[in-house]
C-alpha cells in the first residue's frame, strides 16, 4: 500500500548527524515493516485499517489557536505546575513555563529546536540526548515506532538531575485543536530522571473541538540508578482521533518507574508500554485504567522485561466497557535466564458494562529463570449482582448502585496514583464518564 | 404492619417456601426457628426481594401496599430492612459514603431533606457507639476485611442508622462469640420501640435469650409447622426439631 504518510516528511530537516543517521535507519526500517496487519502476533486484536486508509498527511508546521483559559480544565486545578504544551504537535512557547521558571534541577529541551537549527541540543542535555534520543524505543519491531523516529517533528526533552527530588510533577500536554483535523503528528518525547533523583511527569493527550486526526507518540524514559519515576499518562483524545502513545523504559540499577495509563479518548487507541529492568534490585509498577463507550476501540500492550536478578514488578489494569466497544489488554512479563529471584505480578479486570462490549484479554508471562515467583491472571465479569441487590437492600436505587459500583471498581485502580490531585481528577472523570450511562442494563 | 398469606416461592425452579402464613404486627418481635433448608433465609430474602427467589403464589401486604410489587430499594425506602446472614463486601466504596448514600435515599422517600457529610457524621457517630463499632471502620471498604463479628456489628449499625418499621435479622447470631452475640442484641434491643417490629430468623435459642420475641414460629419444609410464645424456643433448645417435625408428619 502507497504510503502518503511517511512521503511528506520533507518539511523537516534532520537535525544532528547522529540524529540524522538514526532517523534514516528509521526510516529504512519502516519501508521493510510496512504497517502492521492483524497477521502481527501483537496487532492480532486492533486493525490499523482506518489509520492507514485515512492517510492523513503529517502536520510540521505550527498551527492552531488555543487559550490557556481552554487548557485549563485540563491542569487538574493545579494552573501552578510546570506546563510544557504542544499544540498541534508544535511546542507552543506560549502557553508553557518558562525555562527560568521550572523547578531547580529541571531542564527542558525541544525535539523541534534541535532540528531545525542542525545543530546540538542545549549543553545542559546534549550529553543525555545523543545518548538516548531515538535509540531507547525499540524501532525493529514496532512499524509506528519507527514511523515516528523518522517524521518526528518536535517532542520534549526533560532532564532531571541527578540528586534532585521535583515535588512538583510536570504536566507534558499534547493538545490538538481543529486546525489539525485530517492531518497526522509524530511527537518524541526524551525524560530523563538522573541518579537518585525523583520526579513525576504528567503525559496529557487533549483532543478540542472534535476533530479527527493521528496523533503518533513515543516517550522514551531513563530511569538512571536509584531513581524513582512517575510517570501518568492520559489520553482524552477527541473521539473521532487515532491515538498510537508509546512509552518506552530504560532503568538503572535500584531505580524504580511507575507509570499508568488511563485512556478514555479516541476511536482507536493504543497504548505500548515497555520497560527494560536493566539492573539488579529495580521495581515497575505498571497500572492503567481504560473506559470506552460507543464504538470505541482501546489497546494496551505492555512488556515488562526483567533482565536482572532481585527485581520485582507490579502490574493492575483495569477495564470498563460500555456499549460497543472493543478493549484489548495485551501484557506479557519477559524474564530473561540470569533474572533470578524475580517477584512479578500482573493482572486485567474488565466489567462489561452492556452486552455488546467486547474485551480480549491476553496476559503472559515467558520465564527462563528458574527461581523466580511470577503470578498472572484476567479477569472479565459484570457488576457484582450481590452487591447490588445489598445496596438496592439499603435504600439506594438502581442507577446510583450501579454507578457506585462501577466507579468503585474503577478508583480501586486510581488509588495508586500518587498526586492526589491527579488522582481526584481522574475519580471525577471515572464518576461524569459513567453517570447518565445507562451502566449495565441488562 | 406485615401480613404473609400462602407465600410459595422458588429458587431455581425449587419450591422452598410452600404456603407461608404469618402476621406481625407493630411492635412485635417474632422469631423463625427451623432445621437447616427449612426456608427460613428464603423467607427473609423472600421479603427484601432479592431477585434469584421466584414468588409462585400468596401474598405479602405490608404496611397496606403489596411487598412483592415493589424494587427492593422502595421496600426499603417504606421501612423494610434485612441483616443479612453473609454481608456482602464492597470493594471501593467506604462504610460511611455507603451509609450516607442509603440514609439520604430512605430520608428522600420520606420526604426529609437529604443530609451533607458533617452532619451524618453525627448521626453515624452516635449510632457507632450503640454497636461499638470503631469510628475508623467508617473510612474503611463496605465490609472488606471485616472480621465475622464486626460484618454482623456493621449490619446493625446499618439497621440504626437507617431506623427500620420491619426489621428482618437473617442468623444475626451465626458465626458469633458470646460477646459479640450480647453486642449485637443491645443494639437491636436499643431500637424496639411500639412502632417498630422484628422478624428474627435464626438456628438456635441462645439469641433469644438476648432479643426476647413475643412470638416464636418453627418453619420446616417450607411451612410452620408450630407457633407458640417464647418457652417454644426453650423447648426447642432442649428436645431438638426432630419430635416436631415427628408431629408434623404424623
Amino acid at each position: 500500500m502507497s504510503d502518503p504518510t511517511i512521503n511528506d516528511a520533507s518539511a523537516v530537516q534532520d537535525g544532528p548527524h547522529w540524529l540524522a543517521a538514526r532517523r534514516q535507519a528509521a526510516r529504512e526500517r519502516f519501508a521493510e515493516l510496512g504497517f502492521p496487519t492483524r497477521k502481527n502476533e501483537n496487532w492480532h486484536y486492533t486493525s490499523v485499517n482506518p489509520i492507514v486508509e485515512a492517510g492523513y498527511t503529517q502536520l510540521t508546521t505550527p498551527s492552531g489557536n488555543v487559550t490557556s483559559a481552554a487548557l485549563a480544565p485540563f491542569l487538574f486545578d493545579q494552573p501552578d505546575w510546570p506546563l510544557v504544551v504542544f499544540l498541534n504537535g508544535r511546542y507552543s512557547a506560549e502557553l508553557s513555563t518558562p525555562a527560568d521558571q521550572l523547578p531547580e534541577g529541571v531542564r527542558v529541551a525541544t525535539l523541534g529546536a534541535l532540528l531545525s537549527e542542525g545543530q546540538e541540543a542545549p549543553e545542559e542535555v546534549r550529553e543525555l540526548v545523543r545518548e538516548h534520543l531515538l535509540a531507547i524505543a525499540d524501532t525493529q519491531e514496532n512499524a509506528f515506532t519507527a514511523l515516528n523516529a523518522a517524521l518526528a517533528a518536535d517532542g520534549v526533552v526533560v532532564a532531571i538531575g541527578s540528586e534532585m527530588v521535583v515535588d512538583t510533577p510536570i504536566h507534558l500536554i499534547f493538545v490538538t485543536d481543529p486546525a489539525a483535523d485530517s492531518r497526522a503528528m509524530h511527537t518524541r518525547n526524551l525524560v530523563v530522571a538522573g541518579r537518585h533523583s525523583r520526579a513525576s511527569i504528567l503525559e496529557s493527550y487533549v483532543g478540542l473541538g472534535g476533530a479527527a486526526y493521528f496523533m503518533n507518540a513515543v516517550t522514551e524514559v531513563v530511569v538512571d540508578a536509584g531513581a524513582t519515576l512517575n510517570h501518568v499518562k492520559v489520553q482524552r483524545e477527541s473521539d473521532r482521533a487515532f491515538h498510537i502513545g508509546t512509552a518506552d523504559a530504560s532503568q538503572g540499577r535500584d531505580s524504580h518507574y511507575q507509570h499508568f495509563s488511563f485512556a478514555t479518548g479516541a476511536a482507536l487507541s493504543r497504548t505500548n508500554v515497555h520497560t527494560l529492568l536493566g539492573g539488579e534490585g529495580c521495581g515497575a509498577t505498571l497500572n492503567g485504567l481504560y473506559m470506552l463507550d460507543g464504538e470505541q476501540h482501546c489497546d494496551h500492550q505492555t512488556r515488562i522485561e526483567h533482565k536482572e536478578p532481585n527485581c520485582f514488578s507490579r502490574e493492575v489494569y483495569k477495564g470498563l466497557l460500555a456499549g460497543r466497544s472493543h478493549g484489548v489488554f495485551n501484557g506479557k512479563v519477559y524474564v530473561h535466564p540470569e533474572a533470578q529471584k524475580t517477584d512479578g505480578k500482573q493482572e486485567n479486570n474488565v466489567i462489561l458494562l452492556s452486552e455488546t462490549a467486547q474485551i480480549d484479554s491476553k496476559p503472559e508471562l515467558e520465564i527462563y529463570a528458574d527461581d523466580v515467583k511470577c503470578t498472572h491472571g484476567a479477569t472479565v465479569g459484570q457488576l457484582d449482582e450481590t452487591a447490588l441487590f445489598y445496596m438496592k437492600s439499603r435504600g439506594v436505587d438502581a442507577t446510583t448502585a450501579r454507578q457506585l459500583l462501577t466507579y468503585a471498581f474503577a478508583a480501586d485502580v486510581i488509588e495508586t496514583i500518587e498526586q492526589e490531585a491527579v488522582r481526584d481528577g481522574l475519580e471525577s472523570l471515572t464518576l461524569e464518564r459513567f453517570t447518565g450511562i445507562e451502566v449495565g442494563a441488562r | 404492619m406485615l401480613e404473609i398469606k400462602g407465600l410459595k416461592a422458588n429458587v431455581e425452579d425449587k419450591e422452598i417456601l410452600r404456603g407461608i402464613d404469618l402476621t406481625v404486627k407493630a411492635g412485635e418481635v417474632h422469631a423463625v426457628m427451623g432445621p437447616n433448608g427449612s426456608g427460613k433465609s428464603t423467607l427473609a430474602q423472600v421479603l427484601a426481594g432479592h431477585p434469584a427467589y421466584e414468588v409462585t403464589g400468596g401474598s405479602v401486604t405490608y404496611d397496606g401496599r403489596d411487598l412483592m410489587e415493589m424494587e427492593p430499594e422502595e421496600r426499603a425506602q417504606a421501612g423494610i430492612f434485612l441483616a443479612f446472614q453473609y454481608p456482602v463486601e464492597i470493594p471501593g466504596v467506604s462504610n460511611a459514603y455507603f451509609l450516607r448514600a442509603a440514609y439520604n435515599e430512605v430520608r428522600k422517600a420520606n420526604g426529609q431533606e437529604e443530609v451533607d457529610p458533617l452532619e451524618f457524621l453525627e448521626v453515624v457517630e452516635a449510632k457507632s457507639k450503640l454497636v461499638q463499632m470503631d469510628p475508623e471502620m467508617l473510612n474503611r471498604s463496605v465490609n472488606v476485611g471485616f472480621s465475622g463479628g464486626e460484618k454482623k456489628r456493621n449490619e446493625i449499625l446499618q439497621m440504626a442508622v437507617l431506623e427500620p418499621k420491619l426489621a428482618v435479622l437473617d442468623e444475626t447470631d451465626s458465626g458469633l462469640d458470646i460477646d459479640a452475640l450480647r453486642i449485637v442484641a443491645d443494639g437491636v434491643n436499643a431500637l424496639r420501640a411500639p412502632d417498630r417490629s422484628t422478624i428474627v430468623v435464626t438456628h438456635y435459642q441462645r439469641l433469644l435469650n438476648y432479643i426476647v420475641p413475643d412470638y416464636v414460629h418453627v418453619l420446616a419444609h417450607g411451612r410452620i409447622i408450630k407457633s407458640g410464645g417464647k418457652e417454644l424456643a426453650l423447648e426447642l433448645e432442649a428436645r431438638g426439631y426432630d419430635w416436631l417435625l415427628a408431629e408434623a408428619t404424623a
